[in-house]
């Protein structure tokens, strides 16, 4: 007894001990997954950006890709995986939203400028005093009506700082250019209808004196397009649609697509029923990179709709694929259909990174793209050939991509057809990745894709068209696909077409990715934690758990003070965070397009709110 | 317990029984037609200052409230013009949750029907001049049923999407708690 007596309390001290340590630990064991490494990042001879796309580094974020590679690559290198662990908050400011932030914050000789998702305000704050206080606030102020056309959550991709301007798109189909200084608007644009369904979610990107901007609603029967504005005077320049006839689609003698299955005379109304090419989606809600050099810009289209396939027969050209295009008038140069006669809403839309890779003696213009149906594509930019095709991530209702016809093979079993449910669908309707971006270090020769790991099942019907309502037609029900974890990120070679390493996330990764010259690479996950990993092992490094889930996109700028900072905004919404920004209902496993099934645990996990967060190293 | 007893227990179970189904299903096949309009002035609020009341329920309302034929074309209605596409099955999406126990603007059905009639600012359409008045009833009485408020043989035992969701003969009913007006 005495002996006892002596060593309980030594005991306790220990179990103590133990728990504080346990305290002190930043995290919860779980949800700090380890990287499972599988390789060094290549040696020697890797991928680089395109140099044109790519310019040298000043210190600011001007758009969200960071530059016109769409590389989300910041060359400063102050934060390093030996001091990242000290990364310390600067500042922080709040948004006054409670729906899904995606958008990055833009850093411009030293102002930050902020735009929100509806009602989409534009902030700007002071980075030259302490604090960052605000400088000045504009409201467009966008119709409240196109809450209610708005798909999923009423999210806004971000903003675009070019000359002296600063331009963004409002949820209502408006485009502003507002003086980057006064915060006076210069100009504004109507070019989306929401009587239609048309919203406008994407970031616009200005090149060539243009302001590229595209619409949403590919779940509500619009009729997708791009509109070029003249930066100056936001005049209408050009507009292509997506579909229709070739006049409509600018395809002219100049159109050069690489297979023969995207040749022919205006395929975009044969390749559909009589007048379904006019309400059959194929929007442009995602990224657009460009290539200086040729003058091309580079952009993907959504999914046709409605989902419910048997009610579009045909490749329903020009959606689900990759559009070059010049970009002075608009001209299609090629065009490459990833999806053709899309089956699961799998959109083309992800970002397209510009970068060169070795081949043969010397190096081929390319383009790498993560796409939502789970290939890793490594295309030539010239052509649209595609050089490699391979998954990253688990996919069952694709066997592969036919090289020789460029063409995916779709398993048919898994085809969903009106009345009947299909099951075990992977990926599910969000992809392999979704609208996140990956990023792109020239240093590594990786790209770091935050992307996620669901399946579904879906049962089709007919859907009716009624203007200004969804057309969908389809019943879905998502889940973790196999592993049980539902969110990835993965390390990739694009050469060598391999994983380096990877970290398997609980929820589903919704934030995109920032790599660092500093090889620290930054993410978000939906619970709040923003990650500092090592960009050549994945070994955690560092974390913060912000006040709601992250779904933004981090940045990294210099500050006036000459230092190196880490910038994100928290606000958990979007697609996959519906549940908690639009307080949906987890009984229904169909409820928020199926996906509130797969992240029934969100929130508990995360409450709504958007606030900024700024990181330094401690002087 | 004595046998006597026991049998008195059995036949006054057996009247309750024959009461409730008496009760069952009041479809007023036989009754003066009400002509078919919306609820017109139908207030989503809840407060009436000065001591006044809010309106009375609509009579109409009685003829689709618990109406398995009313529920059941609202139903095929749900998804044919395209409510399930914002609602989900109840669970919501573009739209809020029609089955918890939150209403915006009112869950009585008369309110349900106004809202649907008039659209909401956020972003519900306005669909007078798209549906009939007898649909728009219909449809309000099938939102009931998500958050189970009818009695549970007025409504289908059978849901109408293919997978996944509960029929509304097992969908639990939420207190409807959120506002006065709501209430019934």
């Amino acid at each position: 007894m005495r002996r006892t007596g002596g060593a309980l309390p030594v005991a306790l001290l220990c179990s103590a001990a133990l728990a504080l340590t346990a305290c002190n630990r930043s995290q919860p064991e779980n949800s700090s997954p380890s990287a499972t490494v599988y390789g060094s990042p290549p040696a020697g001879n890797h991928a680089v950006p395109a140099p044109a796309a790519f310019p040298a580094d000043d210190g600011n974020w001007v758009m969200p890709g960071k530059d016109y590679a769409s590389t989300r690559f910041s060359a400063l290198n102050q934060v390093t995986p030996a001091n990242v662990g000290k990364l310390g908050l600067a500042f922080t400011f709040s948004t006054a939203t409670t729906t899904g932030f995606e958008a990055p914050p833009l850093v411009v000789n030293g102002t930050m400028y902020l735009v929100t998702p509806f009602p989409n305000i534009l902030y700007a704050l002071d980075l030259t005093k302490e604090g960052a206080p605000t400088k000045w606030v504009f409201k467009p102020k966008p119709l409240a009506a196109a809450q209610g056309v708005a798909c999923c959550d009423v999210v806004n991709r971000g903003a675009v700082y070019d000359a002296g301007k600063i331009f963004f798109n409002t949820l209502d189909g408006q485009t502003f250019a507002v003086d980057a200084n006064s915060g006076q608007q210069v100009w504004r644009a109507q070019l989306g209808d929401i009587q239609k369904g048309e919203t406008i979610t994407m970031a616009p990107l200005v090149a060539g004196g243009k302001v590229l901007v595209g619409n949403s609603g590919g779940e509500m029967g619009v009729r997708g397009w791009i509109a070029a504005l003249d930066e100056g005077s936001g005049k209408l320049a050009w507009r292509a649609f997506n579909t229709g006839p070739d006049k409509d689609v600018l395809i002219g003698p100049d159109f050069k697509p690489f297979y023969a299955m995207d040749q022919g005379k205006d395929l975009g109304v044969k390749s559909w029923p009589p007048d379904a090419w006019k309400i059959g989606g194929a929007t442009t809600w995602g990224w657009i990179s460009y290539d200086p050099e040729t003058k091309l810009i580079y952009y993907g289209t959504s999914n046709p709709g409605p989902w419910n396939p048997d009610q579009r027969p045909g490749d329903n050209k020009w959606s689900a694929g990759l559009f070059a295009r010049d970009v002075d008038t608009g001209k299609a140069v090629w065009f490459y259909q990833s999806s053709p006669h899309d089956l699961y809403d799998h959109d083309d839309v992800n970002e397209i990174i510009l970068a060169d890779i070795p081949w043969g003696n010397g190096r081929r213009p390319a383009l790498l793209r993560p796409d939502r149906n789970g290939f890793f594509y490594v295309m030539d930019r010239r052509t649209g050939e595609v050089l490699s095709a391979t998954p990253y991530g688990y996919i069952n209702v694709y066997k592969g991509v036919d090289l020789k016809t460029g063409r995916i093979i779709p398993v048919p079993e898994k085809a969903p057809h009106a009345g009947r449910v299909v099951r075990d669908i992977c990926p599910a309707s969000p992809g392999a990745k979704d609208w996140n971006p990956a990023a792109f270090s020239p240093v590594t020769g990786l790209v770091y894709i935050p992307h996620i790991n669901l399946c579904q099942d879906v049962g089709a019907m007919e859907a009716n068209y009624i203007a200004g309502t969804p057309y969908v037609g389809a019943d879905v029900k998502m889940y973790a696909g196999p592993g049980g974890n539902r969110g990835v990120f993965t390390a990739w070679d694009p050469v060598n077409r391999r994983k380096v390493f990877e970290i398997k996330e609980d929820l589903p990764l919704w934030s995109p990715a920032l790599a660092t010259a500093g090889n620290v690479v930054f993410y978000g996950t939906m619970d709040g934690w923003l990650k500092a990993i090592d960009a050549r092992t994945g070994k955690l490094l560092w974390q913060f758990k912000a006040g709601s889930g992250i779904i933004g996109q981090p940045i990294s700028y210099r500050g006036p003070d000459g230092r190196q900072y880490i910038a994100v905004v928290a606000g958990v919404g979007g697609w996959s965070g519906a549940v908690v920004a639009g307080k949906l209902d987890t009984r229904d496993p169909t409820a928020g397009g199926g996906f509130v099934n797969a992240v029934k645990d969100l929130p508990m996990k995360s409450t709504a709110g958007g606030m900024l967060y700024v990181f330094t190293l401690p002087r | 317990m004595s046998s006597r007893f026991r049998a008195s227990l059995l036949l006054l179970g057996g009247i309750a029984v024959t009461l409730a189904a008496c009760d069952r299903e009041e479809r007023h096949s036989r009754s003066k037609p009400i002509g078919e309009t919306l609820p017109a002035g139908m207030s989503p609020d809840t407060i009436w200052p000065g001591g006044t009341q809010p309106p009375a329920l609509d009579p109409r309302a009685k003829l689709y409230d618990d109406n398995a034929p009313a529920i059941a074309a609202g139903q095929q209605l749900y998804s044919q013009f395209n409510c399930v596409g914002c609602h989900s099955h109840g669970g919501g999406s573009m739209g809020p949750p029609l089955m918890d126990d939150q209403w915006r603007y009112g869950g009585r059905i008369d309110q349900i029907a106004a809202s649907i009639a008039e659209g909401r600012p956020n972003g519900m359409p306005a669909w007078r001049n798209k549906l009939t008045d007898d649909q728009i009833w219909q449809l309000a009485a099938y939102v009931r049923t998500l958050s189970g408020q009818p009695s549970k043989d007025a409504v289908s035992s059978r849901a109408d999407a293919m997978s996944s969701t509960t029929p509304g003969s097992l969908t639990p009913r939420e207190p409807a708690k959120s506002s006065g007006t709501a209430t019934q």
